[in-house]
């Protein structure tokens, strides 16, 4: 192996990169297009939840109820029912995500130091709002209630919780969505990229003279390598900061432990598409098989928004194959939670092993066609 | 125009044979949709089961263990770790080994007991601001009912919330999204089968040859898009079966509902390839067109993320986007049992959006194959 002949592949191949408009955009505008894209569109914030209301008390309590309601930001009042038999046709419309029914003998309950029941009916359609929404409003009536019976008589409330949410205070989403989906996009982007580098060379039947020359099969891999990691190192730059300009995602961790991780995973998922570049010897079918091996994995199975510990224990092993999931845990853990090596050295080697493999696939998917 | 039955049945044909013989397509078209649903069914998830603690007893008295038990017993928490170190927490959430943390501090069973109220801390990982805020939710009211249980007389008596979901009684996240698979899936087939045949056979050259024979440009057309839409309808129906019959997903409404609306979206989507494999000269430029259409579509449509949520502007773009409307009105066919009457708005735009694809495809595919 000569340094100087990989340099030379790598010289050959980014005059090539140059010359390709098409590859160039993919490799350079399409990962900060969708981080910003992504970005503004997500949020799982659940806000403006449209309420109907059936106030058969119509007291001042109960106008306190509702107030409690629309005044914590996240309930829009929309509909204002007069009889029961018109919440079915709300939910059933859309009209209202949750439907709250006082009775009329509300007030005179509370009045007594009766417990007061009031019933809320909640769009179940869409469970993940509606357990948000259930969450919120279990806390409004909580506080609502702690307020009514306090005014009445001093009683302490025999268990306190004091609850805190650490790495992301405020549970905004973007805060997980935005550090999670350069992982994502960066698998994709990889390995797209180098999907077409060897492709091309068979198409073009520039692999017989790559073939001819005295470069070393390694040196080839290599060489067409380093360009790539170089765009890729530049995309996740881009991106970070992004995050923490535009987008203001909080960045507790230390700059270099990301980039070297960045560096080890970037080696694992250009390698898996040089390998699926070399094995299947078309453009298209190479892209295709790029597409398929890293979209719906790293979307789905790495952690990125569904938690892993959720689900069933075949798919929680499938995902340990997913070079996205140690990638997601190493963003996340760096920019969130600011922890260290100490933490994330599990990832570290699973993403060693990741890239050795892919390294070792493409090498050898690489020297059955010369041969 | 005028359409010849005999001649579109040979082309149908032809191009069946042509699918079904490619083992690529063969595996798209059988595989995918299996691949899809158990991913969907199973690894997309948002409830809140087996959420992982680590709980730090200082108390280690009866009164502790009880709260401990009364958070495993809901189903909603599982204990990974138990410790008497608070380090102990804090190491365990940063290694992402629990995602909340409980510690009980000493004289806990005292303070329940006497006046002053007993503190607990509780800690909740922020990272998924999904998971975390329902998990914080929920462990507030199983402390509030352990409060209730272990201190009769002493929780005033409130406001007493009574939720119920409708549709969906028990807020399963599937329930939601494995009928949004169907829209998902038949877009997907529509597109790449459509966009990438018309192209295949211009790189192929057979173009020409189609073009000389006697067939008319609608007839080729329909010859092209007739099986793609037969498949669709056959993916959808067994998808519709699979989540019936396996995923146990209720289906309350009519067929005669879902038919028309999925033959629009089919329309939709079959134009859509079609004016793909207009605009891209090679499989390659068509199936990254085919990306770059897709991605946004499904991101903008409410599948896993909320529309609600998003800002005012890409609201509005979702409007335009076929694959929203046909989401909502699986959704509600499925879990509403809704009819056109609930639907109408959904059905109105998606004929809109349909007739004016089809338009467009019909207005450039003649020009495109060059006539």
């Amino acid at each position: 192996m000569s340094p100087h002949r990989l340099l030379a592949v790598a010289r050959k191949e980014t005059i090539q990169l140059r010359r390709d408009p098409r590859s160039l955009i993919l490799a350079f505008l399409l990962p900060i297009a969708l981080i910003l894209f992504f970005g503004y569109a997500i949020s799982f914030d659940v806000k403006n939840i449209s309420l109907g209301v059936l106030d058969r008390s119509n007291t001042n309590e109960s106008r306190r109820l509702i107030e409690a309601f629309t005044s914590s930001g996240y309930f829009t009042v929309t509909e204002r029912l007069a009889r029961y038999d018109d919440a079915d046709a709300a939910l059933a419309d859309g009209r209202a995500q949750l439907i709250l029914i006082i009775p009329p003998d509300f007030q005179k309950n509370l009045d007594a130091g009766r417990p007061a029941p009031v019933q809320a009916l909640l769009d179940g359609g869409d469970a993940n709002t509606a357990t948000i929404a259930q969450n919120y409003a279990d806390a409004i009536v909580a506080g609502y209630s702690a307020d009514v019976v306090l005014a009445g008589r001093r009683v302490a409330p025999p268990l306190v919780a004091d609850a805190r949410v650490w790495y992301n205070e405020a549970l905004e989403s973007r805060n997980m969505i935005v550090p999670g989906l350069i992982a994502v996009i960066m698998s994709i982007i990889a390995a797209m990229l180098t999907a077409l580098t060897i492709a091309r060379e068979w198409e073009r039947g520039t692999m017989e003279q790559l073939a001819a020359t005295p470069v070393h099969r390694l040196e080839v891999v290599l060489g067409k390598l380093v360009p790539y990691v170089g765009i890729g190192l530049f995309d996740v730059t881009l991106a970070v900061v992004a995050g923490i300009v535009i987008f203001q995602v909080p960045f507790r961790g230390n700059v270099i432990l990301l980039a070297v991780m960045t560096f080890l995973f970037l080696v694992g998922a250009l390698g898996l598409g040089m390998f699926i570049s070399a094995a299947v010897k078309s453009q298209v079918l190479a892209t295709q098989a790029a597409m398929v091996a890293t979209y719906l994995p790293a979307l789905l199975l790495s952690g990125f928004i569904f938690s892993i510990a959720t689900m069933p224990l075949p798919l929680r092993l499938i995902t340990y194959i997913v070079p996205a999931r140690y990638y997601v845990t190493v963003t996340k853990g760096v920019f969130l939670k600011g922890v260290g090596f100490n933490v994330l050295w599990p990832d570290a080697v699973a993403m060693i092993v990741f890239a050795t493999m892919g390294l070792t696939l493409a090498i050898r998917a690489f020297h059955k066609e010369i041969a | 125009m005028n359409l010849h039955l005999l001649r579109i049945r040979e082309m149908v044909k032809k191009e069946l044979r042509q699918l079904f013989r490619d083992v690529r397509t063969r595996g798209l078209i059988f595989v995918s949709p299996i691949i899809q649903l158990v991913l969907f069914g199973y690894a997309v998830n948002t409830d809140i089961r087996n959420t992982t603690m680590v709980v730090v007893d200082h108390d280690q008295t009866a009164e502790a263990r009880a709260l401990v038990d009364a958070f495993t017993a809901s189903g909603y928490f599982r204990v990974v770790e138990r410790s008497v170190r608070p380090a102990a927490l804090v190491a365990a959430l940063d290694r992402g080994d629990a995602e909340v943390g409980l510690e009980i501090p000493v004289h806990f069973a005292r303070d329940l007991a006497a006046d002053g109220p007993a503190h607990v801390q509780l800690i909740v990982d922020g990272t998924n601001s999904n998971t975390g805020t329902v998990a914080l939710g929920y462990a507030t009211r199983i402390m509030q009912r352990y409060a209730a249980e272990h201190t009769p007389g002493r929780t005033a008596a409130g406001v007493d919330l009574r939720v119920r979901a409708w549709y969906n009684p028990n807020l399963e996240s599937r329930v939601y999204n494995v009928p949004g698979v169907i829209g998902v899936l038949v877009l997907l087939m529509c597109l790449l089968l459509t966009a990438l045949a018309v192209v295949r056979e211009r790189e192929l050259g057979t173009l020409d040859q189609l073009m000389v024979s006697p067939l008319t440009p609608a007839e080729l057309m329909l010859g092209k898009t007739l099986p793609v839409a037969m498949i669709g309808l056959i993916d959808m129906a067994t998808i519709t079966v699979v989540a019936i019959l396996w995923f146990h997903i209720p289906f309350r409404g009519s067929v005669l509902v879902l038919l028309p609306a999925a033959l629009m979206y089919i329309v939709a989507g079959l134009s859509v390839g079609l004016f793909i494999s207009t605009i891209s000269k090679t499989q390659q430029e068509a199936f990254m067109t085919m990306f770059l259409f897709l991605l946004p579509s499904i991101i903008l449509s409410g599948f896993f993320y909320p529309i609600r949520s998003m800002p005012a502007f890409f609201r509005t773009i979702t409007i335009a986007n076929p694959v929203r409307h046909f989401l909502e009105v699986v959704r509600a066919v499925f879990l509403k049992g809704a009819g056109f009457e609930a639907l109408w708005h959904q059905f109105v735009l998606l004929a809109v959006l349909a007739s004016l694809m089809l338009g467009v495809a019909i207005w450039r595919f003649p020009k495109t194959i060059g006539r």
